[in-house]
């Protein structure tokens, strides 16, 4: 019980002190992962309205795959990266592993069922009837898409912001593509993970109660965006 | 030459026919009402024109034009149109917003998007409301955000389906305004589905009668509720008293018909000849009553007794019977003057004209 308080005490301390390798490290978990979910939003978001407007064979299965893929472990997408920017893998000749690039492929893959899924259940979420009022009001396909996916606004934001909880709290995969190099890949979870490893859990405590503290700073701004 | 044909109009859902081999011509310019019950199939109908949908079979000529089942065609014929459904559906943007979206989509410029919506705005009496949030206004002012945001466009053709469904007696009569004064500019042709018969009544140039998916009748309004088709329609349009018979006398035009099970003639004008099995229909307020041995130059004049006193509000429904059963309409004043009341005697009188005969078994 001491150890937590004395972690949540030390958390305002670094936090008030803007201790530089704290900053550092908050700084990037929030980059890598900030970029992560905006790039796996613009591809996601209008898929996922595509996938929605559009009747195919085999929509509820797709569905129904993407949905399951919500519980894709990270550490099996760490594998899956690790193992394609390898040195021998079919992309190793990039030269992107152990980078923040590697981190923000692997944190993309493992949102984008998330974002897709999400994003799907939001504009199914509007009604059939709004649907048919804009084209009755001349909207195009695209026209329509877009007034849908504007009503289901919030909705759709609440998919962003899951997906970006998720990719800022993973741990598995930011460990084995980034390597938790220091000044270079190291993150918060990383950091939590190496420093409870070492027995120094006050900080490791610390560095949860910021992670939460940013999650909640990102939560504000989207929340704001979104009502303008 | 028609601005919208529908040709051998067929459609189902789901296995359930709903629509008929429906077949329609509207002019320009004309206010065309489409009345039948719940589920006779006038939105499907109307969706279908709106090409919201793709019959199951049949065609639509747009200006002469047919209209293609799929492609950019349909997009650019859309445009020229405009829907009111049954349900506002307002989107959750502010009432600017919401009137401003079909022009938006059209490509128009700003600066005559807010001429316009203003303009649109005060002609529905909601310029006050301009900013609001469109999802938090009442089922009436929703209504009038849907109208306004259809009539924005200038559309060559008006859809409206059941336009004041559960409104309020105030918001009916606002939305019936605005439709009327849209109507009387004959400018935009428009197409309403109703079932209330008044409303369809008042502004319509041409009535069609849908009946369980098929076009029974169309005509204008005294042909239609004075001289239903059928006894379907007779039925539908409200002329209580259908009396089946049989011709038993054609003078010049003047019939006979024996109706009730005492076989009483009552005289009609029609051109069915002797032996015609038919319907005799009257509606309830072309009958009059009167104290008994009252003269009249009517043709028919029975005697009864009356059965059954009704009163709603100014009018009174009363029931006699004369041999036959009747069904009459007298303002609440006449019935008292005549102290009408169950088993008084009392004369009832309508004329040969006042009495619509119809082919028994069509359809």
């Amino acid at each position: 019980m001491t150890e937590i308080w004395q972690g949540f005490t030390k958390a305002i301390e670094l936090i008030i002190s803007l201790d530089p390798e704290v900053m550092e490290i908050a700084g990037r978990s929030l980059s890598i992962s900030g970029t992560a979910c905006l790039l796996a939003s613009l591809i996601c978001i209008p898929l996922g309205s595509l996938i929605h407007f559009h009747h195919f064979g085999g929509k509820r299965v797709l569905i129904n795959i993407i949905q399951t893929l919500f519980s894709l472990p990270s550490v099996i997408i760490g594998l899956f990266v690790f193992v394609l920017f390898s040195r021998a893998g079919p992309l190793g000749e990039l030269g992107i592993l152990f980078t923040p690039t590697a981190m923000i492929i692997g944190q993309m893959i493992l949102i984008t069922p998330i974002l897709l899924g999400l994003t799907i259940s939001a504009l199914s979420g509007v009604s059939k009837e709004i649907v048919d009022t804009a084209t009755s009001l001349g909207a195009s396909s695209f026209q329509t898409a877009w007034l849908v996916l504007k009503e289901a606004r919030y909705a759709v934001l609440a998919a962003v912001i899951m997906g970006f909880g998720r990719a800022i709290s993973e741990v598995g995969c930011a460990l084995m593509v980034g390597g938790n190099i220091r000044g270079f890949t190291r993150v918060i979870t990383t950091t939590i993970s190496l420093e409870t490893s070492k027995g120094n859990l006050e900080l490791a405590i610390a560095l949860g109660i910021i992670l939460l503290f940013l999650a909640l700073i990102v939560n504000i701004v989207l929340n704001r965006l979104q009502q303008r | 030459m028609s601005l919208i044909e529908v040709v051998g109009l067929s459609h189902s859902y789901g296995g359930r026919k709903v629509l008929h081999s429906l077949n329609l011509a509207i002019d320009r310019g004309e206010v065309f009402t489409l009345i039948g019950p719940t589920g006779a199939g006038k939105t499907t109908l109307l969706r279908i024109i709106d090409l919201l949908e793709v019959p199951g079979a049949g065609e639509i000529y747009f200006d002469g034009k047919c209209i293609p089942r799929s492609g950019k065609q349909r997009l650019e014929i859309r445009r020229r149109m405009s829907f009111v459904h049954q349900k506002p559906q307002v989107f959750n943007l502010s009432v600017y917003d919401n009137v401003a979206c079909g022009l938006r989509w059209r490509g128009e410029e700003e600066n005559k998007i807010v001429e316009k919506v203003d303009h649109i705005l005060k002609m529905v009496g909601l310029e006050g409301y301009r900013n609001r949030n469109a999802r938090t206004l009442s089922g009436g002012e929703a209504q009038r955000v849907a109208l306004a945001r259809s009539l924005v466009l200038e559309p060559e053709v008006l859809l409206l389906d059941e336009p004041t469904a559960n409104l309020d007696p105030i918001s009916t009569a606002q939305i019936e305004q605005v439709i009327s004064y849209v109507a009387r500019q004959r400018t935009t042709t428009m197409i309403m589905a109703t079932h209330d018969m008044s409303q369809g009544r008042q502004l319509a140039d041409r009535i069609g009668v849908l009946l369980d998916g098929k076009l029974v009748q169309t005509g204008n309004a005294d042909d239609i509720f004075y001289s239903p088709k059928n006894e379907e329609v007779a039925n539908f349009v409200g002329v209580e008293n259908i009396l089946e018979g049989v011709i038993i006398a054609n003078d010049e035009g003047v019939v006979t018909v024996n109706v009730g099970p005492d076989r009483i003639g009552i005289q009609a004008v029609s051109n069915y000849p002797t032996g015609k099995e038919v319907y005799a229909c009257i509606r309830p307020e072309d009958i009059t009553l009167a104290p008994i041995f009252h003269r009249s130059s009517a043709r028919n004049s029975f005697q009864g007794k009356v059965t059954r006193v009704n009163t709603l509000g100014p009018l009174s429904r009363v029931e006699i019977d004369c041999g036959f059963r009747l069904t009459a309409l007298v303002t609440k004043i006449s019935a008292e003057e005549l102290n009408l009341q169950e088993g008084k005697e009392v004369c009832a009188i309508f004329k040969a004209t006042g009495v619509h005969i119809i082919e028994r078994g069509v359809d």
